[in-house]
């Protein structure tokens, strides 16, 4: 539009013509533009916008489904701090979180690693790494229930067997988050690992010749080549890594709901509780705020840091 | 192990040409080879055992030393669950769920990722900007109203809020990746095409739709994984058993009170299975789709 009202002003009256039709056109392309990505446009105010805005207003209401919602204030923030369990959830989670997401990145990293060196069969290798991250999360939770089975699981078989003690696993508030974090590990040659596969690949060849002629050993070439080249890929699955295992639901949903002693009663779990079993909307969007205030601290001081530690090449 | 990596990446690429190379090498691959086979066995056993329980009788289930391969196979096994829960149904229900959503996600994302792509029009950086930030805002925050809204219009028990919002823009990141894709595609092609009359629509289905071919199967694949795989949605909106997906079907499965191992891990299969086939058939898209995502980290 603001092209075409300064049309006039540019002077002569052939180059008016020629840049009114070209207007004309960008109108026409900017009418079209908008028309290609209104399912989007439309789905963002749907689903994103439209919600956000509703779950800010409900986070002050108190509202059951069934009685129009009454407007309650800072009622529920004040709530929030006084709920034993809230402060109980988060600590589930932040201890979870910090225990997945460094051991998981570690561990594709290091899956990788392997899965780049040439050598036979190395599909069949990846593939094997990558078929627990396809297995749906209830299908792994029926498997792994019967695994952990303390009396009669193959876990246990196989710990008594190498003469170690066996554990209760998910049976027993000391070790229920640690097991929840040790079949997290199971999927670390799922996607993550191929990201870093692909940022592994991307590294030219010269800079490992040009570290070994400098005398560089395998060890200063990890820390000096690969890891700066790695870490625009590193920042990515560190950043989407906790944003997932803050929301950390479904396993702890199937196989403990919760317990035992609330050990594993994650926030999103709480948060379903209140919602969907217990219908408080209200204090329920207040808690899904506070998470989401977490987790945009989180990657916002993670954005903030990789300054200091992300190479970008040309950057 | 990562040590090993660096130095190795190089003499191993000749190694497989031929010629003998100093004696460490070789034991540096032997202990490659070791590590690797270890760590698949590690990462397959869940999978390996959850076939091989469920092709076991009720009495070698509980055997220790574990069996591994059961005798005899016990294929009524998976006939059997059959009759325990309706399986069947709630496969045919993930079908008709997991099919249109993709679909919504194939046509919908293309669409978009061209309009940001290629036509210019004022605030489409702000609003690129904007689905960027999408991808990583957590779905907990728009989860309870997103229900209210469904409730409001008479969906809950129904398999629309599982598929209509796929046809909205079909993800920021699939949104995200088609863009990148189109980008690559030479501006030559569609000025030829306007030379000749063609408007953005059929820039957009004849030209641009054929030559994003790869981009969309992976897209579709990832897609149709992940409805597949879902739990949390047609755990808050479906209700009715005859309504169910398999994976919320199978909820009744995690505790053997409803039947035995051997059953459960067969009913477990059912939902496991299709994606081990769809896994060794779209193999290398898989593996491009993750690598073209992984542009998003640069």
């Amino acid at each position: 539009m603001a092209t075409v009202t300064r049309v006039p002003q540019a002077g002569m009256l052939a180059k008016a013509a020629g840049k009114r039709r070209r207007s004309k056109l960008a109108i026409r392309e900017a009418i079209d533009g908008y028309i290609f990505i209104f399912p989007w446009l439309l789905g963002f105010i749907l689903w994103t916008a439209g919600p956000m805005l509703a779950s800010l207003w409900l986070a002050f209401t108190r509202w059951n489904l069934f009685m129009p919602p009454e407007w309650v204030g800072l009622e529920n923030i004040r709530q929030l701090f006084a709920d034993r369990f809230v402060g109980i959830s988060l600590w589930n989670t932040a201890y979870y979180t910090f225990l997945s997401v460094p051991l998981g990145i570690i561990a594709s990293l290091i899956l990788a690693l392997l899965c780049v060196q040439e050598m036979y069969g190395r599909a069949w290798f990846r593939t094997f790494f990558y078929m627990p991250s396809l297995t749906p999360a209830v299908a792994s939770a029926i498997v792994w229930f019967w695994i952990l089975n303390p009396e009669v699981g193959l876990a246990n078989m196989v710990l008594k067997a190498i003469g170690l003690p066996p554990s209760q696993w998910i049976w027993s508030a000391k070790t229920s988050k640690a097991t929840f974090v040790l079949m997290s590990l199971w999927g670390a040659g799922g996607n993550r690992m191929i990201i870093f596969l692909a940022g592994l690949q991307n590294i030219p060849q010269s800079l490992y010749e040009a570290a070994q002629i400098d005398g560089a050993n395998a060890w200063a070439q990890f820390w000096h080549v690969t890891m700066p080249m790695l870490s625009p890929v590193m920042l990515f699955n560190v950043v989407m890594g906790i944003i997932g295992s803050f929301q950390v639901f479904t396993g702890a949903f199937l196989m403990t709901a919760g317990g035992p002693a609330n050990s594993t009663l994650f926030t999103v779990l709480y948060l379903y509780r209140l919602a969907f079993e217990q219908f408080n909307m209200g204090y329920a969007s207040s808690l899904a705020w506070l998470l989401f205030f977490i987790i945009l601290g989180f990657t916002i001081i993670q954005l903030r840091l990789a300054e200091t530690w992300v190479y970008y090449e040309g950057g | 192990m990562a040590t090993a990596t660096a130095t190795e990446m190089q003499p191993a690429k000749r190694a497989l040409g031929g010629r003998l190379k100093p004696w460490p090498y070789y034991v540096k691959r032997f202990f490659l080879y070791i590590i690797m086979l270890v760590l698949s066995a590690i990462f397959m056993v869940p999978l390996a055992w959850m076939l091989s329980t469920s092709l076991k009788t009720q009495g070698q289930v509980f055997a220790n030393p574990p069996i591994w391969i059961p005798r005899p196979i016990m294929w009524q096994n998976y006939i059997e669950v059959l009759s325990v829960a309706p399986i069947l149904r709630w496969l045919s229900n993930t079908f008709i769920v997991t099919v249109s959503a993709t679909l919504g996600t194939l046509v919908s994302s293309s669409m978009v990722g061209f309009g940001f792509a290629r036509l210019r029009f004022p605030g489409r950086g702000f609003l690129f900007g904007l689905l960027l930030a999408t991808m990583m805002l957590p779905g907990i925050v728009t989860m309870i109203p997103t229900f209210i809204l469904f409730k409001t219009i008479n969906w809950l028990d129904t398999f629309l809020p599982l598929i209509v919002p796929s046809y909205f823009g079909g993800g920021a990141y699939n949104i995200f990746l088609v863009r990148q894709f189109y980008l690559t595609i030479p501006t030559d092609f569609d000025d030829a095409a306007r030379i000749d009359g063609a408007n953005n629509w059929t820039i957009w289905l004849r030209i641009m739709l054929p030559l994003n071919a790869p981009v969309l199967t992976a897209i579709g694949i990832f897609s149709f994984v992940g409805h597949w795989n879902e739990f949390m949605g047609p755990l808050i909106y479906l209700f009715s058993e005859e309504k169910k997906t398999l994976a919320l079907g199978l909820r009744a499965f995690v505790d053997p009170y409803l039947a035995s191992y051997h059953l459960n891990m067969a009913a477990a299969f059912y939902l496991t299975l299709p994606m081990i086939i769809i896994f060794f058939f779209g193999q290398r898209y898989f593996l491009k789709g993750v690598v073209m995502t992984g542009i998003t980290g640069r």
